[in-house]
């Protein structure tokens, strides 16, 4: 018994019972699941590359200063980023500051005030405002919403803020309801649902000793939220409004409806503007393939990556570090 | 060709004598070390278990007979970092051989783990999954083999009139007893149980401990154990582990009566633990 | 430091303004779903159903535009499923724990979120450019790479739910991975699956900007994936923005078709979870 078996010989014996199971398909299928994950890989570089690619001449022809020229004559043939730019981070920024006070608030509710039995169906329901497709949000700002703020939201802020020094540059202009204001107000309905779900998520990984021990010197609810959850959950709560302004910063249907589509600048909230998106969606129809104007849209796309991306990866980074942390 | 310390010789002679019929060695594990990353898990092992009889190894959390465990099915080869260095010769041939295939190890030895594992499908189909890896059986001999590893399992009475549904249903006894049953039915050679009872309440626990019983007519088992009245119990051979050493193996009755190291001493006096 | 009751009265103003905002979220929940019943439902007769897109005044419907979406969803969910499926097992199975996975769901979690206009551009580039038109193979490639995030993320989630011992019970057997993962894990996780799959589909089912420069559109009735393909929502866009009051009541009908589809689906796959867990 003592004597070992050769190396060969005794893995024959071994094997005779049972053959290996997988020894050929085992290799296929992790190599499907490899090539899989790569290739998550490669369509984001087959995105930036294509749309680089594609924007390339528009970036040769009007050099560097596309990024900034404020310049969108297709009748001319000149081209630049300026205006579109602009308003891309305006609007965005107005969602943003819209869509954070109510985000601190309904996530406040969600966790803190609402009965148990109504914090799941609540929550559903703001959910679902993530579901409704953009261009839903697009008809309804557009045929509602645009003709409200025209009559009654914009004439008296024109009259009564338009004549302060500074401020009032802000609001300025024939109240056409379209415009910047709108725009972001729409996109901070549809942000909002991202942002809360977000705040929950966080605010619900506080350790409960933590906000017990606030209580337990007799904090109140909102002193514990205010002084306790939020710093608590700080890092990743900005990652939410990061994320946040990211979808915004991409919105397309929804910002073509209501923001006016003029391609010039205004400080004005109530000026007609358009941002990237909106530009791309616009004139693309009436862009010729190879044309300047076809190109200078591609460029246009590359820069919205270029700006996506940066938030969003960002956003990334803040949310998982501090839920791992 | 390396030789064990003769320590472990001697301990297999007196299994031998005190069970009365002879066994030979069914697992010879030599110089092994398992490293978890840079952590050395497992020092220098020496150590055989003897067929168709139980061996369980205790010790404290953390000491390493978990690890041992899982090297014998190389359950830890699933993990990257994990590694074994050394030989486990099974029936002579060397277990941890590149050349030897895992999937025909595993199913040669099998494995029970320490929470019920039912897979979320019907009774049936829990053992017939692992019997069509290996084998291409036709219906009847499906049948016939299911019948038999669940009467083996003592399970059969229970599960006969509800074979085609969801083994979620049943209880965490009865789910215990249809996994050793799935393990059985691919008639391994050696099953590694994992202790099997801790997550079960008392009357699951005698249950399955009787079929342990039962089951070493036909199979070597190792069981790894915090009860040590289970080790004492159910074990014919009893190895103590601590601190990723061995410290010492033999006959059950001796270890848990006259144990010769102080550290085992102190172990199963419950001094530390 | 404030007194106690000043203290006691800005706990009650806070908690009564987040009531408010929670609530006014429900009523711009109950605003936009009203105005499409009020607009969409007296518009949506028969015709809708059975005729194709045809000039106003004519009585036309949504039916080329219906079928078009359902066939360019279908395509993108048979192209993207598996990749979204084997990416995010690739996620929770091999890759665990490696810099590869970790940039792998890195970029799946930015892709999530990347405006859908530039996947449009991107198949444009890639899908229409090189054969010189649109079409309905385009808008599902750029439908499919909608999907394929959805998919990869939820897949990860849900199977990084399943616990450990169960993939070890199947290895411990003698298992291959491929019968671990398909027969046990998957399984496993089965339900959690199908809502990721259901909400890619209501995800794409609502994407306008990917199809507006890949399939385009068609007025009239196509099965031809090769050419341009009508969908529903590049026909609420088009009717939408149209001067002609028969074709906004259209529009309004087909918003109010794709938001009930979505929205059912959403909730399908939040209680197709719930039952699971």
């Amino acid at each position: 018994m003592d004597a070992t078996l050769s190396g060969t010989q005794a893995d024959q014996a071994l094997a005779s019972a049972h053959k290996p199971t997988g020894k050929v398909s085992d290799p296929i299928f992790v190599g499907l699941l490899w090539a899989s994950g790569i290739f998550v890989l490669v369509l984001l570089g087959l995105i930036i590359a294509m749309l680089f690619e594609g924007g390339l001449p528009a970036l040769q022809e009007f050099g560097i200063s596309f990024l900034w020229s404020t310049t969108w004559n297709p009748v001319t043939e000149k081209f630049g980023a300026g205006v579109m730019i602009f308003g891309t981070l305006f609007s965005a920024i107005i969602a943003v500051i819209i869509a954070l006070p109510l985000s601190f608030g309904i996530a406040f509710f969600l966790t803190e005030i609402a009965p148990g039995p109504l914090r799941r169906p609540i929550g559903v329901a703001i959910q679902l405002l993530a579901a409704i497709p953009s261009i839903i949000y697009g008809m309804w700002g557009f045929f509602v919403i645009v003709p409200l703020m025209a009559a009654y939201v914009q004439p008296p802020l024109i009259e009564w803020l338009g004549p302060i020094p500074l401020i009032g540059a802000l609001f300025q202009g024939p109240p056409l309801g379209a415009g910047m204001l709108t725009a972001g107000l729409i996109m901070a309905i549809m942000i909002l649902p991202f942002i809360t779900a977000m705040f929950v998520e966080v605010l619900e990984s506080v350790p409960p000793m933590l906000k017990e021990s606030a209580y337990g010197v007799g904090a109140t609810t909102f002193e514990v939220y205010r002084n306790v959850s939020v710093p608590y959950g700080r890092t990743a709560m900005v990652g939410a409004v990061m994320l946040g302004l990211g979808r915004a910063l991409g919105e397309t249907m929804a910002v073509t409806f209501v923001i006016g589509n003029a391609t010039r600048m205004s400080a004005s909230l109530f000026a007609p503007g358009s941002t990237i998106a909106s530009t791309i969606a616009n004139e693309f129809p009436e862009a010729a393939p190879g044309s300047l104007k076809l190109q200078s849209l591609l460029e246009l796309g590359f820069i919205l990556f270029v700006i996506s991306f940066i938030v969003l990866a960002l956003s990334r980074m803040l949310v998982r570090t501090k839920l791992k942390g | 060709m390396n030789f064990a310390p003769d320590t472990s010789l001697d301990i297999a002679a007196a299994v031998n004598r005190a069970n009365g019929v002879p066994s030979t060695t069914k697992l010879k594990v030599e110089k092994l070390n398992f490293y978890y990353g840079d952590n050395h898990a497992l020092k220098n092992i020496n150590f055989d278990i003897p067929e168709k009889r139980v061996t369980a190894m205790i010790g404290p959390s953390g000491c390493g007979k978990s690890t041992l465990l899982r090297v014998f099915n190389r359950m830890y080869q699933l993990y990257p970092g994990q590694r074994a260095e050394g030989k486990i010769l099974f029936d002579g041939a060397d277990l941890l051989s590149k050349q030897l295939d895992s999937t025909v190890v595993r199913s040669r030895i099998g494995m029970v783990f320490q929470k019920p594992t039912p897979f979320p499908m019907s009774i049936y189909d829990n053992i017939a999954f692992g019997v069509k890896l290996h084998e291409s059986l036709s219906k009847a001999q499906m049948d016939e083999r299911v019948e038999w590893c669940l009467r083996k399992a003592a399970i059969w009475e229970e599960t006969k009139d509800r074979l085609h549904t969801s083994a979620l249903g049943m209880s965490g006894g009865q789910q215990q007893r249809l996994c050793i049953a799935r393990t059985i039915a691919v008639r391994p050679e050696v099953i590694l149980l994992d202790e099997p009872t801790s997550a079960l309440d008392p009357i699951s626990t005698s249950k399955i401990e009787d079929l342990i019983d039962e089951l070493k007519q036909e199979f070597t088992i190792v069981i790894v154990t915090h009860n040590m009245q289970q080790a004492a119990r159910c074990a014919d051979m009893t190895a103590f582990f601590y601190l990723g050493e061995m410290v010492e193996v033999g006959v059950s009755s001796d270890i848990f009566t006259n144990p010769r190291e102080p550290r085992t001493r102190d172990y199963i006096t419950g001094r530390f633990g | 430091m404030a007194s106690l009751a000043r203290r006691r009265a800005t706990d009650h103003i806070v908690k009564a303004i987040s009531t408010a905002f929670a609530a006014l979220s429900l009523i711009l929940l109950a605003w936009i779903l009203w105005t499409l019943i009020a607009r969409g439902l007296p518009a949506l007769g028969p015709n809708v159903f059975t005729r194709i897109t045809l000039p106003p005044g004519h009585e036309g419907g949504l039916l080329n535009a219906i079928v078009g979406s359902l066939i360019q969803i279908v395509v993108a969910l048979v192209i993207g499923t598996p990749i979204g499926l084997f990416c995010g097992t690739f996620l929770a199975e091999n890759g665990r724990g490696t810099q590869i996975a970790n940039v792998v769901r890195f970029i799946n979690d930015v892709l999530l979120s990347a405006p859908s206009i530039l996947i449009g551009l991107f198949v444009y580039q890639l899908l229409v450019v090189p054969v010189g038109g649109f079409s309905g193979w385009a808008g599902a490639a750029a439908l499919a790479v909608i999907i394929i995030p959805v998919v990869v993320r939820t897949t990860e989630d849900m199977l990084n739910l399943v616990p450990i011992g169960l993939r070890e019970a199947a290895f411990a057997l003698g298992a291959p991975q491929w019968k671990v993962v398909t027969m046990v894990t998957w399984r496993a996780a089965r339900a959690g699956i199908m809502t990721g799959i259901l909400l890619a589909l209501a995800r794409a089912a609502g994407e306008t900007a990917p199809l507006l420069f890949t399939s385009l559109g068609n007025n009239g009735w196509s099965l031809d994936m090769s050419g341009p393909m009508a969908s529903l929502p590049i026909a609420i866009y088009q009717y939408a923005a149209s001067p002609f009051d028969d074709w906004v009541a259209l529009a309004w009908a087909g918003a109010l078709i794709i938001t009930v589809g979505v929205l059912t689906l959403n909730i399908l796959s939040r209680l197709v979870l719930a039952k699971m867990k």
